[in-house]
């Protein structure tokens, strides 16, 4: 009998999985609130009794792993040379590490910059610039001015091999805790994010799962092997690709609403079109990005910020609600739970929100040119026309009775024909929760984590007549 | 080694005399970054930036050069990088204008070479080697 218990320590719960692979089966689920202020261990026994009370008696765990991004995640600052090339190449890292980018800074660094990175407690600083043989002075100027500013978390150095001496040097100088690895961007263009990804993923490991406190449950667990953010892309990219015999959903887009932030995964290629001329930085296959303005609680206010006095006097006047003290009574209390309809329309509503502008912002675009031998197209990022799934995930995608009218809304081009929004997907919903332990899981027994995720993300509830498609 | 950033600029998808020019530059011996068509001037200067490159050459084949071309070495100014070599060639204007006045509207733009429809890159390249001090 192999039972796994599988753990996120979340930044507002930890969640439970305990799984049995020999019969390809979830156990049970539970969760509570993380205690990560005070000691982790307190809200991980909490949900761990009631899991054991769910499945009836306490059972023995072969091995015990955990993701985390408990106490503000893993937050990384990325710096670059041009904001269109290393510094999107390094943000694009650091998400594809299941980082939050807190700061970005591109050129030389100043003086304020590297006080935004001491006092925003950066975790790990990644340091691009340059195409190998291109730039140096750049990445030299900015690792000497990091290290005499006497700064002692992670940097990653993943610029201009060319440089990579030189940073020896300056990390050796300053004696900084610094990283080498391969360039973010070793042509115009063209992305590497395989080795400062493993990089951040090794340090997190060693270094910062220390430092946020997770430390003190190390007796009880086997190890925190991931991010969650990465745990969940894993997942995805498991979902998506298949293991052996057993075959993948093919493309899918992942959405996960949550408390701070709207992450949006694709897993599927650029581009499918032979008449197209894509432009701009290479786009990795499996791709994140992260929206810390969108959330149903702490980034509920990001939510209305953009619109105008207008568009939220129709939304109140449409909808029925003050939609700017809804958002402003989630983000003051964090923890509140929908009581009443009135309450539920609220959150589907901003849902709904969520994923529409979460989508707007992760997909790509297309342009037409003319000629004489007809259309050509420009593209600027990712084609999603085709994927073949949109999954959701996150407790308010989880507990809607609309589900089908949040996940709709990735696809919803309004007024933007450019967008390349998925055109006609079908809609799954993680309905127990358990992408990221999945993604955990994948790590130990990838076939047991396929077939559990492709028998319980199925089909979305509320779905509306075809008429309303 | 010295870099070059080629491209063809503006909404310009002429792409044959653009693979011409990469390889013949860089079978005579130089670095060639190129960013292909459809290329705005910031897509030319942020490459330039990145790959510390000695000298831009833009292509333009369709008509526009001209309007496509305008304000482009102050934005190199802007950018650090105002010491760049700045080369237009192609079909740069529309029809068969003067091209000693064209020329000089360009130079006034702050090119340093100009080259008249049909100059193949083997005649340039004696100007390349000239202006980067080889
Ligand atoms: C093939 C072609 C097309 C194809 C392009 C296919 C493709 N994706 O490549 C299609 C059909 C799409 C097309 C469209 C158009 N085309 Co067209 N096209 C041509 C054609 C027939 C050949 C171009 C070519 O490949 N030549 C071969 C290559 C090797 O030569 P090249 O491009 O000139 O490049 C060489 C030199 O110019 C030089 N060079 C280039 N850049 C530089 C830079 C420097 C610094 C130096 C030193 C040298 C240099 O070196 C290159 C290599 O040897 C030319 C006519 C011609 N015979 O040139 C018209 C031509 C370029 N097109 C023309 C026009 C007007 C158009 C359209 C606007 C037509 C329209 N009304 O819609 C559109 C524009 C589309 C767009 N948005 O770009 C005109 C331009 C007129 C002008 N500038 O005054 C031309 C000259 C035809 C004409 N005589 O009217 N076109």
């Amino acid at each position: 009998m192999a039972n796994y218990l599988l753990i996120d320590f979340g930044s507002t719960f930890t969640k439970l999985c305990a799984v049995n692979s020999e019969k390809c089966e979830i156990l049970g689920t539970a969760s509570d609130f993380t205690t990560v202020e005070t000691d982790i261990t307190e809200g991980y026994q909490k949900a761990l009794s009631k899991l054991f009370e769910k499945i009836g008696n306490k059972i023995k765990f072969e091995q015990v792993i955990a993701c985390s991004s408990a106490a503000g995640g893993l937050k990384m600052a990325a710096i670059g040379l041009v904001k269109e090339l290393t510094v999107e190449a390094a943000k694009r890292v650091c998400l594809g590490a299941g980082a939050k980018v807190d700061l970005v800074f591109s050129h030389h660094l100043n003086q304020s910059e590297i006080q935004q990175i001491i006092t925003g407690k950066i975790d790990i600083v990644l340091l691009a610039g340059g195409s190998d043989g291109g730039n140096s002075e750049a990445v030299i100027y900015n690792a000497e001015i990091l290290g005499k500013s006497g700064i002692k978390i992670p940097v990653v150095f993943a610029g201009n091999k060319s440089a990579q001496d030189q940073i020896t040097e300056i990390f050796n100088k300053y004696n900084m805790n610094g990283h080498i690895c391969d360039n973010v961007m070793p042509t115009i263009n063209v992305l590497n994010i395989t080795s400062a990804r493993e990089k951040i993923r090794e340090i997190f490991l060693k270094q910062i799962i220390e430092a946020k406190g997770i430390k003190k449950i190390e007796n009880d667990i086997n190890r925190v092997i991931l991010p969650t953010p990465l745990a969940v892309l894993d997942a995805a990219k498991l979902l998506s690709e298949g293991y052996l015999e057993e075959e993948g959903l093919g493309e899918i887009v992942v959405v996960d609403i949550g408390g701070a932030t709207t992450d949006l995964y694709s897993i599927c290629s650029s581009s499918k079109r032979s008449d197209v001329i894509i432009q701009g930085l290479e786009e990795p296959f499996a791709k994140r990005t992260v929206e810390g303005d969108l959330g149903m609680r702490y980034s509920a206010p990001g939510i209305v910020k953009s619109l105008s006095e207008r568009e939220i006097n129709f939304i109140n006047k449409e909808k029925g609600v003050d939609i700017v003290s809804e958002v402003n009574r989630r983000y003051s209390n964090v923890k509140l739970l929908p009581e009443n309809n009135h309450d539920e329309f609220v959150e589907q509503f901003l849902a709904e929100m969520c994923a529409y502008r979460a989508m707007h912002r992760h997909c790509g675009r297309i342009n037409e040119v003319l000629t004489p031998m007809g259309k050509v197209f420009n593209q600027v990022g990712k084609d999603l026309s085709d994927v073949s799934y949109v999954i959701g995930t996150g407790g308010v995608v989880i507990k809607s009775k609309k589900q089908y009218d949040i996940l709709k809304q990735t696809t919803n081009i309004l007024h933007n024909p450019s967008e390349l929004r998925p055109n006609d997907p079908e809609f799954l919903v993680d309905h127990e929760y358990i992408m990221a332990a999945m993604g955990l899981l994948s790590k130990i027994d990838p076939m047991v984590a396929l077939k559990i995720m492709k028998k319980h993300i199925s089909h979305i509830r509320g779905r509306q007549d075809e008429t309303s498609k | 080694m010295k870099t070059i950033v080629i491209g063809v600029i503006g909404a310009d998808v002429h792409a044959v005399g653009n693979k011409i020019i990469e390889y013949t530059l860089s079978k005579s011996g130089y670095n060639v970054i190129n960013i292909g068509v459809l290329s705005s001037q910031e897509d030319f200067i942020n490459a330039a930036i990145e790959t510390n490159a000695d000298m831009i050459m833009v292509s333009s084949l369709y008509g526009h050069g001209e309007i496509d071309c305008r304000g482009m070495r102050d934005k190199c100014i802007e950018s650090g990088i105002e010491n760049i070599l700045l080369y237009v060639g192609g079909n740069i204007v529309v029809g068969k204008q003067d091209f000693t006045e064209v020329k000089q509207r360009f130079i006034e733009m702050g090119f340093n070479r100009v080259y008249p429809p049909g100059t193949s890159i083997d005649e340039a390249l004696t100007d390349f080697k000239t202006d980067l001090g080889e």
